[in-house]
Order: C-alpha cells, then structure tokens, then sequence
C-alpha cells in the first residue's frame, strides 16, 4: 500500500496520518521516491530540498504526536510553483535571470500553508515568468505529460500539474494570470482551481500581470481543492489587492450544496477551434447535470471575441512594468560583459530573458508609450469592463457557466512554435481573469488516445463555495479521478 | 530691450512619517547604508506595496495648509524609466489625478528695509501628488554603490504656476512654503539631509510679451540661497544669449552652487517616455469629507496669518511679529507666556523672548524645545520687575542664570542678592535729604533751571542704598524734596 501512497487524496491521507497508520516522514518518503524515480522523465521540478522536506514532516509527526495536529494538510508535502516564495528557497519563475536566487521571505500563501502544518515540498517548472501554455518557455527545458510524455502538460504551471498527475506531490500550487491552473489542470486530468480576484494574496508571488494573477490550488479531488483553498485563502495585509471577507469552510460548503443549479452555456465557447472529442466530453457533463434537474440555458457572451487582444493588451503591459525590476542591479542575473550600469540593463536582460517574456515586455512597453496609450491600454480596460459585464448579466439568469477548459487536449511537444497559435489555447479561460471571476477545471473524460479532458465551471465573484459543490456532484458520479497515468 | 523672468517651482518634500510610504521598515536618515530596507524596498520577486495611511494624511494636510482641493479618491499610477536608485525601476507616483489641486503660497517680499514690512502676494500652485523617494548612488573611481535607506520614504511633489518673477520671490516662496511644512508637523524641510529639494523652470521674455519663453530647467538647487542664486545667475545667462543675439534650446541644467555656474545636463530631444499607468497593485483610496475635516481640525494657524494676529491683539510691532511668527514652538511660547501675564505685558514678553530668550538659546546652540526657561519663568520675572522688586539690570542677570538652571526668578533674585532695596519710603528719603544737604552748589544750579543737576544727588543715594534703589523712585523723591526747598 505504502508505494501507492503519493496517489491519495489528502482527505484520505489525513485518517490515514491521524490513526498513525502512516507518518508523515514515511508519507514524505513516499513522495520524495515516487519523483526521484519518475521525475527524470516528467521534469516537473526545478529543485528540490529532501532534507529540508523531511524535517518539515518530522517536525509534523511531532506535533500530531503532542495532539497539536493543525488540520486536514498537516503533515501532507505540497509542491509550489517556482513563482511563489519559500523562505530559504530558490525561486526562479523559470527563468536564467533568476537562476541563482534564493528568496529571503515566505508569500503569504507559503506562510499560511506552513502555518496548517503542511510540508512545503520542491519547487514546480513553468514557463518563464508564468508566460506560455505549454511550460515549453522554461529556461531549464519542458515539462511533459505524464499521460504522455511526448506531450506537453499545459501551461505555465505545467509543473504543479504534471507533478500532481505523476504521484509527485498530494497537492500543489499554481498562478492563473489567463488559464494557467485551469489549462494545465485540464491537459493533466486533475482538479485546478482560480479564485476570484482577490481571495488569495498575492504577496510573495512574482508578478506576471498584477490585475489578473491569481494563486489557486491542483488537487486529486473537488474537496482536496476545498481544503487547499480554504488553507490559502483570506484577506492579507500585505496585499492592497486582497478582499476583506470571511473564508468559509470550503469542505463543508462544497458537500452540503447539492443543487439543481441553473447552468448556462455560453455559445461563443463552442465555435471553430475547438476538438470534436472534447466537445462530446463536455456536451456528456452537459447532459449528466440535466440530468441531474439542472437547468441548462444557451447564453451569450458578446464579447468574449475580444478577450485575447485585450488579454494580450493588458497583460503585456503589466508584465514591462513588473518585469523591469529584473535588472542584475540587485540581485538575479549580471552580464559579464556589462561596462557601466546602463550596459547591464541591456546585456543582462538580454542574457537573462527567454525569447517570450522579451516579445511580451516589447508589446506592452509599445502599448504604454506615449501617443498609443489611449488607442491600446486605455482602450483595452475599458474593453475588459464590458467583458466582465457580459459575464454579470449571465449570472441574472445562471448560477454558473460551463465549458470546456481547452480547446484541444495535450499537444505535442514544440507543435506549436507559433506564439499564436499557442495564445489560442488560453481562448476558454482567459475571460474569466480578465472579469477577475472564479472558476475551476474538473476532468471529465478521456480522449480515445488517453489524454485527459477538462470541465470548466465559471461562477460569480466569491462563490467559490458553489463552484466546488457544483463540480463535487459530477466528480462523485463518475470515476475519472481514480485513474493514473502509467509512467513507461 | 527689458526682460521679465518667468519661474515655477518644482519642490519635492520628505513627509516625516514613521515607516516608508508603501512597507513597514522605518524611513529616516543617517543609518548604515541599506539597514532601511526589506524585500518590498529592495522590490524583491513577489513584493507588493501597502499604502501607509499616515503619509496620505500628511499630504492632504499639507493640502488643506495651502488652500488646496482634495480630490475625492487617491489614485496611484507607475512611471517607468530605468535608474540604478529606483529599486523597482518605476516609480509609484500620481499622474492624472494628483491628491492636491490648485491652492497658493503667500509670500513677504523684503521690505524697503529690514524693520519694515514687505509686499505680501500669493503664488498658485498647480498641484501636490505623492510618491516614493528613490535610492542614493554613491560613485567611485571604477564603481558605484547604491544605498537604498532613501528609497520609499513618503515624498510630495510641489508644483507651482510658472507665476514668480525674480529670484527673491523664489526666495521668498521656499522659505513660506517650507515654514508652513514644518508648522504643519508634516516634514523638517532639512535640505541637507535631502528632506527638501528644489528644481526651477525658468524662461525669459519681453516686458510685455505674454507668451511664454523657452523653457529650462535647472536642477541641484541644494540650499535656499543656492535657489536663489541659481535663478538670479539663469536669468542674467538667458538675457545674454538673448543681447548675443543666440537662441535659447529647452534643456535641463545642472547648478553648482560653489562655482556659481551651471551646465546642460540634457536636451528636450532626450526627454523620457515614462509610460504612466495605473498601478494595479494599488487599490484607489477614497478621501470622504469626514477625513478632510478630521485633519482639518488638526492644521495649525500659518506664520503669515499668525503675524497679522499678533500685531492687531498684541500691537506688536513688525520687528517683534516677524521673529516670534516663524517658529511655531516660539510663537506658542509667546502667547503661553502672554496669558500668563495678560496682553497689555506682551510687548515685554516679546522683548524678553527675541532679546534674551533667542540670545541665550543661539549662544547655547538649543532649540527653544530644550530651554529651561518656561513662559512661567518669564512671566514670573516680569511680574518682579513691574513690582519693583528687581531692577532692569538685576532682571538682566536674573535671566541669564535662570536659562543656565532653571531656576525660579525670585529664588535667584534672593540667593544672589539681586532684590531692589527695602521700599521703605522713609529710609529713601532720608538718603535724599542727606544728599541734598552735602551739595548746595547743585541745589542752586537745579534752583537756577539747570535740571541734570539733579543728577548730582543720585550717585551718594544709591550708594547709600549700596545700588539697589529703584532709580525711577530716587529721581521721584529727589524732585519732590527739591520743590519743597
């Protein structure tokens, strides 16, 4: 049983841990193995500290021992992006400008995971600076699949969702800027879940585009989700960003709701694009909540056309501000070959950044210049607003959305080596961030190749409860998440 | 041909606040390098800022002391350029909508002379907004160090009209404006710790013309006389090239104030792009009216409106007003020992401050804070001399050792022996007739008109009343037996 271990979900880890059946060192171990001898092939981590992870899980089985266990994550090694910060780590965002740093301090949501007692477990690849769909712009080489590892795990946290898939962690970390936990979620078969804006700090997460990253977690099941998102979310006061509001437990919410709900289906995410097999998955999630007394109505998001060129507007432009910091003056990557100060500007940001986070520092630097302003970041704002509208006036009459999370299933490594191409996958999931809206990818099925396929549940702001509950009914129902890829 | 300068100020102010604008460390000067700083300063990956409420208040306080429009919401934007000093290479400032809009500062050109009471006039000012101070670079031979204990500490940016027109009204400006910080409790205007700094536009044209000239700007006006130097020395440099028949180019110049010279820094051509935007990392704070009044009801009376009081309930003469108005902890020193002593003594009060008080206190290099002598102090001191208890030259003494100890006047009075003599009416009389009657010759020349001869019985009085008598009351017994004779 013990090398199955890293496959169970943290609820059921928690009895397992509380009758003593299984420590948390031996879990540790577990885990600490299963990626030291899958992780070569899936390349999910950037580094990893074993000592350190199992003295945070010796330092676990103490206190449980003591009856000072903190909850439902004590004891349980939980995997970060490599864009959140642990104290004492490394933290690279993915990138060589960062290849050497170690941060001073904990985020926020490292804290407050510690502070539940869980064991901060490795740090997870992604693309560079949290840019791509695919962890394909990582400075230190993909990610793949590990339903196929031929493939790409989605992206940017391709790390926390090909780690989670593979038995690498129980649960992880990712940020969602355009779809990053959901996309990757999706292409990895697991639960990914994006709070609303707000929720969780974002103190402590290396910036990509401010006012749309979001730190949510992956996770086996809905209600290992709920546990993790209770245990991250909350107002911080280090975050100006973060909402004043209570945080509900998650867990109980997402089991008491039962529905039916009022389900819409918004038809612009059903157009060219997207792959026959994911829309008969999806179209059977339809029919499993019709089933279910739910009523399910066709709506309209007008503007959902515009959400890429907006989304790519915005981002960029948040991204050249933020990224600037990134400098060798201080700290990260310093050129060798720089003479004077404006000359390691130049050499190590040219050194230091990858070919993507450069086109997006390039596109937002000219959409902020003088003269272009009004026609393109200004404009794109105002653009953003009439998204979020159309996602308001939907919930008059729904409860929440459903579509699909990506277009397509896992794609092939390098297959799309035109950055377009690439931004087309985050079709489905980027209109949620730019309305700052909640939601979530569950798995609901497999292509007749094996890949995994997403659900997306979108809901108003703050009802992340609902959301939960709503895709905790159609988890219960079916057996996606007891399936494991079979690593060669 | 005659020439008008046109000049506006850009100063840029340190609010005096505990922490940094937008984290926790502490603001302040003076520390090894870099012990200011924690991950939000150094703009570490991951960091965010937090406004800190207490610099919010601060520059809408600063608003309100100038007559400003608050603007209903704090909005912050980032400009962005790179520099080694900005940490996060933007800075987090206000571009469109600044917190402080309009308002002015009055200001007293020098009167004819320096006893005399100059034209008063108000400079518009265009805008205040709030950002973040920046780090400090220190070059050496083959490198450069950066000490970032500067940067995030809460700065205002004070913009005024391009409405001055000499270099003493710049003068004039700075020195009100930094008063009125200062009074406000909202920076120490220290410029040599950096805590006021002062960049002028200026541009020269015809008396006449209405159009602007063009426009330069000169930067390292490190001293209020250096601003004032500088701007004289800018616009005689502007008229020259003008009589040379040259033209002038928009430039940004560089003043050294121990040559007296400046230099072009940078052209127009060079100017920055700063790509102002939101800062989405900062939620737009509203500022309701119950705020406004709050620190509404905390702004003190200004030097200039404080100056007109003093004069009309005090009738004090501009000599007075003009040193006891420019520092707020002297002038509440006045007027607490005023209403110790009752208004119709506050010209005594007044005298015993700007003479003895300031004396004492500049030869002891103390702040008026520190000073051992009290209004209590003084106004017990008064109330001796209006008794006749001690004479002018007694209360002199009396003062100088009540600074050194602080000690009660009467007490020192006493222990020194410095007490007028006994007022015994009797005995004064008695000096006076013996020394009426040891020198006729005075008697007949005082008899004969000559009154100065009256000046003869008054040394053998006094010293009889081996020096303590009151000379006022000697001269008053002196005539009075002398017209009985």
């Amino acid at each position: 049983m013990a090398d199955e271990l890293f496959f169970k979900p943290i609820a059921e880890l928690g009895a397992l841990l509380e009758t003593k059946a299984v420590s948390s060192v031996e879990l540790t171990r577990a885990v600490i193995a299963r990626t030291k001898a899958v992780d070569g092939r899936v390349r999910a981590f950037n580094s990893y500290d074993e000592a350190d992870a199992i003295a945070q899980a010796a330092a676990s089985d103490v206190r449980r021992a003591a009856g000072q266990a903190r909850g439902p994550l004590e004891g349980i090694p939980i995997g970060l992006k490599d864009v959140i910060s642990v104290a004492g780590q490394p933290l690279t965002a993915s990138s060589k400008m960062l290849a050497n740093f170690v941060s001073p301090y904990d985020a926020t949501v490292t804290a407050k995971l510690k502070g539940a007692g869980a064991v901060i477990w490795g740090r997870l690849n992604c693309d560079e600076f949290a840019m791509g769909s695919s962890t394909e712009n990582s400075a230190f080489g993909p990610t793949v699949n590990p339903w196929d590892l031929t493939r790409v795990p989605g992206g940017s946290s391709g790390g926390s969702s090909a780690a989670l898939a593979a038995g690498e962690a129980i649960a992880t970390l990712g940020s969602d800027t355009g779809g990053s936990i959901r996309q990757p979620a999706a292409l990895c078969g697991v639960v990914g879940l994006k709070p609303t804006y707000g929720l969780v700090s974002r103190y402590g997460l290396i910036a990509f585009a401010s006012s749309l990253d979001q730190i949510g977690p992956f996770a086996r099941t809905v209600e290992d989700a709920a546990i993790m998102l209770e245990a991250i979310a909350g107002h911080d006061p280090l975050d100006s960003t973060s909402f004043k509001a209570d945080v509900p437990d998650y867990r109980a919410e997402a089991k008491r709701h039962q529905g039916p709900w009022r389900l819409g289906i918004p038809k612009e995410y059903f157009g060219a694009g997207l792959d026959p097999e994911v829309n008969a998955a999806v179209e059977r999630a339809i029919a499993f909540y019709r089933a279910q007394g739910c009523e399910i109505k066709e709506v309209s998001l007008p503007h959902t056309q515009y959400c890429l060129d907006t989304y790519y507007i915005i981002a960029t432009a948040e991204a050249s501000s933020n990224l600037a910091r990134y400098d060798g003056i201080r700290y990260g990557h310093r050129s060798k070959e720089a003479k004077d100060a404006v000359d390691i500007y130049f050499k190590s940001r040219a050194e230091g950044f990858g070919p993507e986070v450069k086109r997006r520092i390039i596109l937002g630097t000219y959409v902020l210049s003088s003269g272009y302003y009004d026609a393109f970041y200004l404009r794109a704002q105002k653009v953003r607003t009439l998204i979020r509208q159309d996602f308001l006036n939907a919930y008059r009459e729904v409860d929440a959305l459903l579509t699909p999370t990506s277009p397509v299933p896992a794609f092939k490594l390098g297959e799309k080596s035109d950055p377009l191409a690439l931004y087309l996958c985050d079709i489905y999931t980027i209109g949620v961030n730019l309305a700052g809206l909640p939601a979530l990818s569950v798995p609901c099925g497999f292509t007749a190749g094996g890949l995994p396929i997403g659900l997306q549940l979108i809901g108003q702001p703050f009802a992340e409860a609902n959301l939960l509950a709503m895709a905790r009914v159609y988890e219960q129902a079916h057996d996606w998440r007891l399936k494991h890829p079979v690593l060669p | 041909m005659n020439y008008e300068a046109v000049i506006g100020l850009e100063v840029h102010i340190q609010i005096k606040t505990h922490s940094k604008v937008f984290t926790r460390v502490a603001a302040g000067y003076g520390q090894p390098a870099n012990t200011l700083t924690d991950p939000v300063v150094l703009a570490l990956p991951g960091t965010l800022p937090v406004m800190n409420k207490a610099a919010l208040d601060a520059i809408i306080k600063a608003g309100l002391l100038l007559g400003c429009e608050i603007a209903p919401v704090c909005k912050w934007d980032r400009k962005n350029y790179f520099y080694p000093d900005s940490p996060k290479n933007y800075q987090i400032s206000q571009y469109d909508q600044p917190i402080c809009l309009g308002g002015s500062v009055e200001i007293e050109l020098p009167g004819p002379a320096r006893n005399v009471m100059g034209e008063h006039k108000r400079i518009p000012l265009t805008r205040i907004h709030l950002e973040e101070d920046v780090g400090k670079l220190n070059h050496f031979a083959t490198e450069s160090l950066v000490d970032y204990n500067r940067a995030g500490t809460p700065l205002m940016e004070i913009v005024s009209d391009p409405a001055m027109h000499s270099a003493d009204e710049a003068f004039a400006y700075l020195t009100s404006l930094r008063a009125t910080m200062i009074y406000g409790g909202i920076s120490d205007c220290d410029m040599e710790k950096g805590q006021l700094r002062c960049d002028a536009n200026i541009s020269i044209r015809p008396v006449g013309e209405t159009k602007l000239g063009t426009k330069v700007e000169l930067k390292n006006l490190n001293s209020i006389s250096f601003v004032r130097d500088g701007i004289a020395h800018e616009i005689k440099r502007q008229i020259a090239v003008l009589e040379r028949g040259g033209t002038l180019v928009q430039e940004t110049r560089d003043y050294d104030g121990q040559t007296g010279a400046s230099q072009s820094l940078r052209s127009k051509e060079m100017a920055h792009d700063y790509r102002y935007f939101p800062d989405p990392d900062l939620m737009p704070v509203k500022v309701d009216e119950a705020w406004q009044e709050r620190l509404r009801a905390e702004c003190p009376e200004l030097p200039f409106p404080k100056q007109r009081r003093f004069a009309e309930s005090y009738q004090l003469p501009y000599t007075l007003t003009s040193v006891l108005v420019w520092d707020r902890t002297l002038a509440d020193f006045f007027e607490s020992t005023v209403k110790l002593v009752g208004p119709a003594k506050a010209q005594a009060v007044g005298n015993w401050i700007t003479n003895d008080l300031l004396r004492e206190l500049g030869a002891a290099h103390l702040e008026i804070a520190a000073s051992k002598v009290s209004p209590a102090h003084i106004a017990a001191l008064i109330g001796l001399f209006d008794a006749g208890s001690v004479l002018t030259n007694a209360a002199k003494e009396i003062f100088i050792e009540m600074f050194a100890t602080g000690d009660l006047p009467g007490a020192i009075a006493d222990r020194r022996g410095l007490r007028a003599a006994p007022t015994d009416a009797g005995e004064l009389e008695q000096w006076c007739r013996d020394a009426i009657a040891a020198n006729a010759k005075a008697v007949a020349e005082f008899k004969a008109g000559k009154d100065s001869a009256i000046n003869a019985f008054k040394g053998p009085v006094m010293k009889a009343a081996k020096g303590k008598a009151d000379p006022k009351r000697v001269d008053a017994a002196l005539r009075q037996l002398l017209a009985t004779m």
